[in-house]
């Protein structure tokens, strides 16, 4: 039964909707972590290890747990189920026994009346350590004589693409070795949630978070119960960008809120946000890129090491993207790529915007203005030159089968009109200088530096992850009329998924009344808000439900004109049409229309031994160009404008594709100018934000937007992800844009003073990393037998 | 101690602890959320507020020293389902995302356009740039103030 549906209702797809918590948002009335509350509540507190590396001999609890308004005070001995967790292997313990692996790693717990009673009775809780050698070098993690972190080593996971002959010869080779710095997401929204222990024996938590169900699967074994048990509903998240993916105080919220029968409420302020969510990886990488005359790239080989830090978390995956990407958005006939995740003792990362693709960006385009360079041709001409296209084998083998219209985004950001020249400084109000209102100069030393960058990303999950996304869309009336509820585990994070779906929900059953149901387990998962997988997983989810419930309708209307075979049907303006005759909606919903219906993308597969597999569901692909100027004395950077052209499929709403280009674009430029967790010995030194330096008013520039719209096949409406390409190339483009304006060689993002100023020179290094010998290309852990999490939320039967 | 102070025109007390800071007795003892803590050291402008009649960041302001003086709130912008002009503006212009940073933001505009509704690119954007937002990279928040300060001018506001 096909029906056809009138494109006349607002706020549908393709349109700038409005968001649909708005409202409450501006207000002050959005509820996030932080804000929630309950009667008889107890306020939880974290001890947190201040060694990177040691032994614990004893933990003396006596002293808190004589504290005033302390109602419990536990340990890891208190766990009650299993004692370790993790997003894709439980190498992470809950709290620390034995040894304690990175600074910030959780020791006890207490709960207390108030914040501050908790926060006195943490440090009458005595823990004695002995000191161990850490390991806070990702190169030294893996020397034989490097202490090992794990059973299983320091290596978590080694990964090798071998691409037609890498021993091809080419005319000209280029060679470069880069490094990308911590970042951290830095949400404005910290770490925080409300646990609540039921009469069933199990809890109600309400948490800030990325994927409700990988949360539960980790939280029911730790606290030994069945996962029905563990009922989990989305408080509002005040930004994610990855660093909600991991666990945060769910489990020990759980734990303390179980033990004392008390709500318990969680809530980390920016320091201790700092040292417990993960961070994006920190890079090393080295490259030769060997072109014909002509400028046709022959070969690329590529060696990138990241620093997992002390925990697994999504290492892994974040290794298997990057590597995979290292060549580039180019056709590459030969090439060798090897990958690597290391344990060390620094803060543990995993998930932030891009995974992995923003660092081997930073190394993969570098290359590419050395090689024109090299060749004497324009940087962009030597882009477009080698783009990939539909059609292209990728070094894994995976031919590109979608969209990918590399050179349009290419042409289309080359096109946006350049800014205006400066004016003389004398001219100028010196907020405008670089470095805003901390350049004490008069102008003297600016110069103008133009960089371009392109980049591609994945959408969604790889190498045979199946991460569906269910959705239930409920339609009634009442006395306005038709009326849809739209319910799913989907996370919105603040980029707009609670809009889209109800804008796919609009679209799909002509109606404008469409409201969200809360996120919550009540349905089965969603699948991850992460990999810009959501607006095409829960769109596509949701399209799916609402075409049974306009079958549903059909069925109804026709069953009324006493028909139950073929009919000709429509949907308009709130109305049913079947065969000719008019229903009014609400006419056939004496009783509501409840559908749940499941979205699955495209099968991928692992990567074999050498690196091959068709890995990737889609790709997303994004170039900027970057103008800055720069301070030559006092060595800082202005970004003058960034043109930005994404390739996204379609825009569901061009309002929010421009805010993610706009916010993804700030987050990039984080990465070039200023944004680094300074890990000295295992410690964080800057966690706040007077030290951690994010992007303000005064350092975005004019982001000026060029949405590309070539539908991906085989998707709902063509859409592709939009989270992540801006943020990808930005790094690149701004850190092109400075080498340009000073001639410097700028290998390492971000770009400091020092490196502007020529007090310190480009980064070095001793060589290419040597290769560790692993079992095979899967994790590491994964051989020695380490729980592999999220195995439930891989595979779901269509 | 016992303090009382006048929060979006209604007087209130609260008996807290010496320590507490304006934001913590606002969101934990007189049940109004809406001003965030984001960063507790005055960085990042989520928890803005009108002491008397100046912007401060209200985790930087000791509860005690608001004893006897007035406080107004993203909360007192505008009562029940109404919204102010900056807030109308901040919702059309799409200058929100995870809102976390947004009632800061609203009354940090509120506070210029109120000033100064001529106020130029570059005051905008010096006066806002003690508000962090993560999010958006800025330029919609832009836009939502070009339009709250076309409409005060206007007369709308």
């Amino acid at each position: 039964m096909s029906m056809r549906v009138g494109e006349r209702v607002r706020g549908g797809v393709g349109e700038s909707a409005r968001r649909v918590d708005g409202v409450p948002k501006v207000k002050g009335a959005f509820a996030y972590g932080s804000d929630l509350r309950h009667e008889d509540m107890l306020w939880g507190a974290t001890l947190r290890s201040p060694h990177p590396h040691a032994r614990i001999r004893s933990i003396g609890i006596a002293g808190a747990v004589a504290s005033p308004g302390v109602h419990a005070v536990l340990t890891a001995d208190d766990v009650p189920g299993k004692r370790t967790y993790g997003l894709e292997f439980a190498d992470q313990p809950v709290m620390a026994w034995d040894r304690v692996r990175y600074v910030g790693e959780p020791v006890a717990i207490v709960a207390a009346e108030t914040p501050e009673l908790g926060r006195r009775a943490l440090e009458r809780i005595d823990v004695e350590y002995e000191v161990l050698p850490p390991v806070t070098d990702m190169e030294e993690a893996l020397r034989p004589e490097a202490p090992r972190l794990h059973e299983w080593g320091n290596v978590l996971r080694h990964v090798t693409i071998v691409h037609g002959d890498p021993d091809a010869e080419a005319e000209v080779w280029v060679e470069g070795y880069y490094e990308t710095g911590m970042q951290d997401q830095a949400p404005l929204g910290p770490e925080a949630g409300l646990a609540i222990p039921a009469e069933d024996g199990g809890v109600d938590l309400v948490v800030s978070t990325q994927w409700l169900h990988v949360d539960r699967q980790q939280i029911a074994p730790c606290l030994n119960l069945p996962e029905e048990k563990v009922r989990i509903s989305l408080a509002g998240v005040g930004g994610a960008f990855g660093s909600r993916e991991d666990l945060h105080m769910q489990i020990h919220s759980c734990m303390l809120a179980l033990h004392t029968g008390r709500p318990v409420k969680m809530s980390y302020g920016r320091p201790e946000s700092f040292l417990a969510h993960v961070h994006r990886h920190p890079s090393r990488i080295w490259m030769r890129t060997g072109a014909a005359r002509d400028g046709r790239l022959v070969n690329v080989r590529a060696r990138i090491l990241i620093d997992g830090g002390a925990f697994a978390s999504s290492s892994t995956a974040v290794i298997g993207n990057a590597t995979t990407f290292a060549a580039g958005p180019y056709e590459v006939p030969n090439a060798l790529l090897e990958g690597t995740a290391v344990y060390t003792n620094n803060p543990p990362c995993g998930a932030m915007r891009g995974f992995g693709a923003p660092q081997v960006c930073f190394a993969y385009e570098g290359q590419m203005d050395r090689l024109a360079t090299a060749l004497g041709v324009d940087p962009l001409e030597l882009r477009l030159r080698n783009a990939l296209g539909t059609g292209s084998v990728l070094p894994t083998g995976q031919v590109l089968r979608g969209s990918a219209p590399v050179r349009e985004v290419i042409e289309r950001c080359a096109a946006i009109p350049l800014p205006p020249a400066p004016e003389p400084a004398a001219m100028r109000d010196p907020i405008t200088f670089p470095g805003g209102a901390g350049n004490v100069g008069r102008g003297e030393g600016l110069r103008r530096g133009v960089g371009f960058a392109l980049g591609f990303k994945n959408i969604a999950y790889s190498e045979g992850f199946d991460d569906f996304h269910e959705a239930r869309v409920t339609l009634s009336a009442d006395a306005e009329g038709p009326l849809a509820v739209v319910h799913s585990a989907g996370v919105e994070c603040g980029q707009g998924l609670s809009t889209v779906l109800a804008q796919v929900a609009r679209t799909e059953l002509g109606i404008e009344r469409v409201v969200l149901h809360v996120a919550d387990t009540q349905l089965d998962s969603a699948g991850s808000t992460s990999a810009s997988r959501q607006t095409f997983m829960g769109g596509g989810a949701v399209q799916l439900a609402c075409a049974a419930v306009r079958d549903e309708l059909v069925r109804r209307a026709g069953a009324r004109l006493g028909r139950s075979g073929a009919v000709t049907a429509s949907l308009e303006d709130g109305r049913v049409l079947v065969d000719g005759e008019p229903f009014a909606m609400e006419d056939l919903l004496d009783q509501p229309i409840a559908v749940e219906r499941t979205f699955h993308h495209r099968r991928t597969t692992p990567l074999d031994e050498r690196g091959q597999g068709d890995v990737h569901v889609m790709f997303a692909f994004a170039a900027q160009r970057a103008v800055v100027e720069v301070d030559e004395e006092l060595g800082l950077v202005r970004v003058v404008q960034i043109a930005s052209a994404l390739d996204v499929g379609r825009a569901i709403n061009p309002q929010a594709v421009e805010g993610q280009s706009e916010g993804g674009t700030a987050q990039g430029l984080g990465l070039a100018v200023m944004e680094e967790l300074q890990v000295r010995d295992g410690v964080i030194a800057n966690p706040t934000f007077t030290d951690y330096l994010i992007p303000t008013t005064l350092d975005m520039p004019s982001v000026v937007t060029e949405i590309v719209e070539v539908p991906e096949p085989d998707v709902p409406y063509g859409a592709k992800g939009v989270g992540e390409g801006a943020t990808i190339v930005t790094t690149a483009a701004v850190v092109a844009a400075i080498r340009d304006a000073t001639g410097r060689l700028m290998n390492r993002a971000p770009v400091r003073p020092d490196d502007i100023v020529g007090i310190r020179g480009p980064a070095t290094t001793e060589g290419w990393a040597p290769s560790p010998e692993v079992p095979g290309p899967e994790p590491v852990p994964k051989h020695f037998g380490v729980d592999v999490v999220q195995s439930s939320l891989r595979e779901k039967e269509p | 101690m016992l303090i009382r102070m006048q929060v979006n025109g209604e007087w209130r007390e609260a008996d807290v602890w010496p320590g507490s800071s304006l934001l913590h007795v606002l969101r934990e003892e007189l049940g109004l959320p809406g001003s965030k803590n984001a960063c507790e050291e005055g960085e990042c402008g989520s928890c803005s507020v009108w002491l008397d009649d100046d912007l401060v960041c209200s985790c930087l302001v000791l509860a005690a020293q608001v004893h006897e003086r007035r406080v107004r709130t993203v909360e007192g912008l505008a009562s029940g389902e109404d919204l102010h002009p900056v807030q109308r503006a901040f919702v059309e212009t799409g200058a929100v995302q995870c809102g976390f940073c947004t009632p800061g933001l609203v009354v940090a505009v509120t506070d210029l356009l109120e000033r100064d509704p001529t106020a130029d690119e570059l005051t905008v954007r010096e006066a806002l740039s003690g508000n962090l937002c993560r999010c958006t990279g800025y330029a919609k928040i832009f836009d939502a103030v070009r339009l709250a300060a076309e409409r005060r001018r206007q007369g709308v506001w």
